[in-house]
């Protein structure tokens, strides 16, 4: 007999989705004035959860005026130990609903529980609790003696880490004394319509928040809104270079988090067996929707062969499956247009003749799965090494000597992180130095911490959130013109 | 992975083989073992987790004031761990000093296996001939099993030509007695030290290899077990023999136990959960195994006063 893990299913019975959910506007929900809504899917099981509204032009506007109002009369000449209250109150709500948030999460996300509830949850709420305690320091940010914020902040996040990288937004945004309008996408608005009662329950003044729902229409009303002065994105390239050209000539600052290719290097000195584990941490960790994941394998020639067939016998052990499960290590795909995209460069590394290896998994009749899959004998030239799959999908190469792994890392119009693997720390050190990618993991893979900057080079993006450095991303520095961003009001 | 193609039995082969594996990151092995506690174990997995538990449990006694009449009460529990459920199975066996192995056979017969600590444990500092002296006394009082420490002092300054002497002497005065090799994990530190004498010890003639001796502060941990596993998996991989892992010392709940499993299982492979390969060195564990199974079958705690304190 075999050691079976019997399901063990976190309850859902912890959160209460409502059939429907208005636009949060001024501290309150309101019905969309164009009535138009959408639905949002549990990709698990393909199950309706509920409702979305789909904010237009007015809404927009409603929203940005909240937010005006919020920052001219409130946000902005409150002392910065107050904002902290409001702040810590809120990661504090986070915590204690932690369960609820994770539940949630997992539901509308497909993300399996065990990351929601041991890495989104917590991490997210200690993102609140490290700018809280930014607020009331803010002239010892090396910015000069009273920087000032921005003004009306406009944000638009991904369905990856839906209630994160809501986190890694607001925080530092309201820390600085922005006034918010941001837009959750489409597929995973719940988690912000949940925060959003969060907001209510801390007594989070009207207009200091703001949550739009709505797919990219919406996200480019409120891009091109007059009322904002500053627009942080997280998202893919493409949408990106059309947001910063629609913001040239505009006095709006602008942040991007974009896609990437990340290189995993693996020299044959490395801990193979935690190396291993890097591997799956970095491209398997969240079913692959990750912009920093280790999606490009590079492997020393000298250890690759013992490294894929340790990485193949790991790979054998990952649980897919219901995300409910708390055994379950690989969720589903977020959407089906997503799994589409996925599939097509799966496709694509066959025809390309890269030789494909899955993992043995039975995939549910029900929701949008793909199981973990390899691709060896992979060129620099092939599409699966260039492009951003964002999906469980590993390409492997390999390298001879440290030059060539770093000539190999930086040949990608992408930059936002990278891998190193060794146990000699002044090749770690020459390495990073060599790397041009906005985060460097030495020994780990996809480690996030509040207090550790995260951002890109090239085509990954510009502008660091997180640290000391995230708070840049919303202040203005004494030398700028203090009219220059906050015109509009 | 390297061949073992020549005896490897002096301190240069043997230094030149240990300090060519790949090196163990402690951060990232704990993390992995922290990441696999997380497990949620339930219901008709959990029952058969204990049961299999139970089975491989050493039910061990190692003091000064062990006795001959504290011996027998503790293989009467080992054979019939609760006397009101008969469907309760035996441990995998009994762990005494030497001098006690004699007593040990008569009380379990040829039922469990009666394992003896030998080679002047706890902290092996004897000579040779002493220590052989010790290993053959066990195994012609009864003993069937013998759980030996290394020379930690010898490994810790790099003599790893004498640890692989002693070691291959007191396999060679087991006979057909199965060799545990205890490491000591707790005095060798590092994880880069446990692979090199988990190898050390595997390639010496090691059955099992142990991490404790349960008389140091620091016994087995989940990041020491890995290690181990990992060290037995790739030892089958280049030889196909199958070494078993016996953890020691600091197990005391189910929660526990049932955590050591999932370690095998997500580790080594399913092919290692038997009690021919691995074994809990404990003796408080089983009452936990016993209440667990207790709640399992009735649905409610009973309390310690409905397990047997032997």
């Amino acid at each position: 007999m075999t050691f079976e893990y019997a399901p063990a299913l976190e309850s859902r019975a912890i959160v209460s989705i409502a059939p429907s959910y208005g636009l949060f506007i001024n501290g309150e929900f309101v019905d969309p004035t164009s009535g138009k809504m959408f639905k949002t899917i549990n990709p698990a099981t393909e199950e309706v959860l509920a409702e979305i509204s789909e904010a237009n032009q007015s809404d927009v506007n409603a929203a940005v005026n909240s937010a005006r109002r919020a920052y001219d009369r409130i946000w902005s000449v409150m002392s910065g130990r107050d904002r902290a209250k409001y702040l810590f109150r809120i990661a504090r709500l986070l915590q204690e609903r932690a369960r609820e948030f994770a539940v949630l999460e997992t539901l509308d996300n497909g993300k399996p529980i065990r990351e929601s509830r041991d890495i989104d949850v917590p991490l997210a709420a200690a993102h609140f609790f490290y700018y809280a305690g930014w607020a009331d320091k803010l002239e010892y940010a090396g910015l000069g003696p009273n920087p000032a914020p921005l003004g009306v902040a406009g944000q638009i996040i991904p369905w990856n880490f839906p209630l994160l990288m809501l986190a890694w937004k607001l925080a530092p945004a309201l820390a600085c004394g922005n006034t918010v309008v941001l837009k959750p996408a489409e597929t995973t608005s719940l988690t912000a319509l949940l925060f959003a009662e969060i907001c209510q329950q801390a007594d989070l003044p009207p207009g200091v928040v703001n949550i739009l729902t709505g797919a990219g229409d919406t996200g480019r009303r409120i891009v091109e809104h007059d009322g904002i002065n500053k627009i942080a994105f997280t998202g893919s390239t493409e949408v990106g270079k059309s947001i910063q050209r629609a913001l040239a000539g505009t006095n709006k600052k602008l942040t991007l988090e974009l896609g990437g290719k990340a290189a995993n290097i693996i020299f044959d000195d490395a801990p193979i067996d935690q190396a291993v584990e890097g591997i799956v941490d970095g491209i398997f960790f969240n079913q692959g929707h990750v912009c920093c994941a280790g999606s490009r394998l590079l492997l020393q020639e000298s250890i690759a062969e013992e490294t894929i067939e340790a990485l193949k016998l790991r790979l054998q052990t990952l649980r897919l499956g219901d995300p409910l499960d708390k055994n379950t290590d690989i969720g589903a795909i977020n959407s089906r247009e997503q799994l589409d995209k996925i599939e097509e460069l799966i496709k694509a590394g066959d025809a390309e003749g890269a030789e494909r290896w899955t993992a043995p998994c039975e995939l549910p009749k029900q929701g949008w799965w793909c199981a973990p899959t390899i691709f060896t004998n992979v060129t620099q030239a092939h599409r699966i090494a260039r492009e951003e799959i964002f999906g469980p999908v590993l390409s492997v190469l390999t390298f001879r000597t440290p030059d060539e792994a770093v000539e190999k890392a930086n040949n990608t119009p992408f930059g936002l992180s990278a891998g190193i693997w060794s146990e000699k720390g002044s090749r770690i050190l020459w390495m990073a130095n060599q790397l041009r990618a906005g985060v460097i993991w030495a020994n780990t893979f996809n480690r996030f911490d509040p207090t550790s900057p995260f951002g890109g080079y090239k085509e990954s993006g510009f502008g660091r959130e997180g640290g000391i450095q995230g708070l840049s991303a919303y202040l203005q520095s004494a030398n700028e013109g203090d009219d220059q961003a906050r015109g509009t009001s | 992975m390297q061949t073992v193609a020549e005896p490897l039995t002096t301190t240069g082969a043997l230094r030149e083989f240990l300090h060519a594996l790949p090196g163990v990151d402690e951060v990232g092995a704990t993390a992995r073992a922290a990441a696999l506690s997380t497990r949620s174990i339930k219901n008709e997995a959990k029952a058969w987790a204990i049961d299999l538990a139970i089975r491989m449990v050493d039910l061990t006694t190692l003091e000064g004031m062990d006795t001959p009449a504290k011996v027998r009460a503790m293989c009467a529990k080992a054979l019939r761990p609760d006397p009101t459920d008969p469907t309760v199975p035996s441990v995998a066996a009994v762990c005494v000093y030497g001098d006690m192995a004699a007593i040990a056979r008569a009380s379990v017969g040829s039922a469990l296996h009666v394992a003896a600590v030998a080679t002047a444990f706890p902290s092996g500092r004897a000579s040779q001939e002493v220590k052989l002296h010790d290993v053959r006394d066990a195994v012609a009082a009864g003993a069937d099993e013998i759980d030996m420490v290394i020379d930690r002092g010898a490994f810790l300054a790099g003599n790893y030509g004498l640890v692989n002497e002693q070691i291959v002497g007191v396999k060679a005065a087991c006979g057909t007695a199965h060799l545990k090799v205890i490491l000591e994990t707790g005095e060798l530190r590092t994880l880069d030290n446990v692979r090199r004498a988990s190898w050390l010890a595997m390639m010496a003639g090691a059955d099992f290899i142990k991490t404790s001796t349960g008389k140091v502060p620091v016994a087995a941990t989940p990041p020491v077990t890995i290690v181990m596993l990992q060290a037995v998996r790739d030892y089958y991989a280049l030889t196909g023999t199958r070494i078993g892992v016996k953890p020691a010392g600091g197990i005391r709940t189910s929660k526990d136990a049932i955590k050591y499993l999932v370690l095998i299982k997500e580790t080594a492979g399913e092919a290692w959960l038997t009690p021919d390969l691995f074994r809990f060195g404990a003796s408080t564990l089983l009452n936990d195994l016993l209440l667990q199974r207790q709640r399992m079958a009735t649905g409610h705690y009973s309390g310690p006063d409905y397990v047997t304190i032997d």
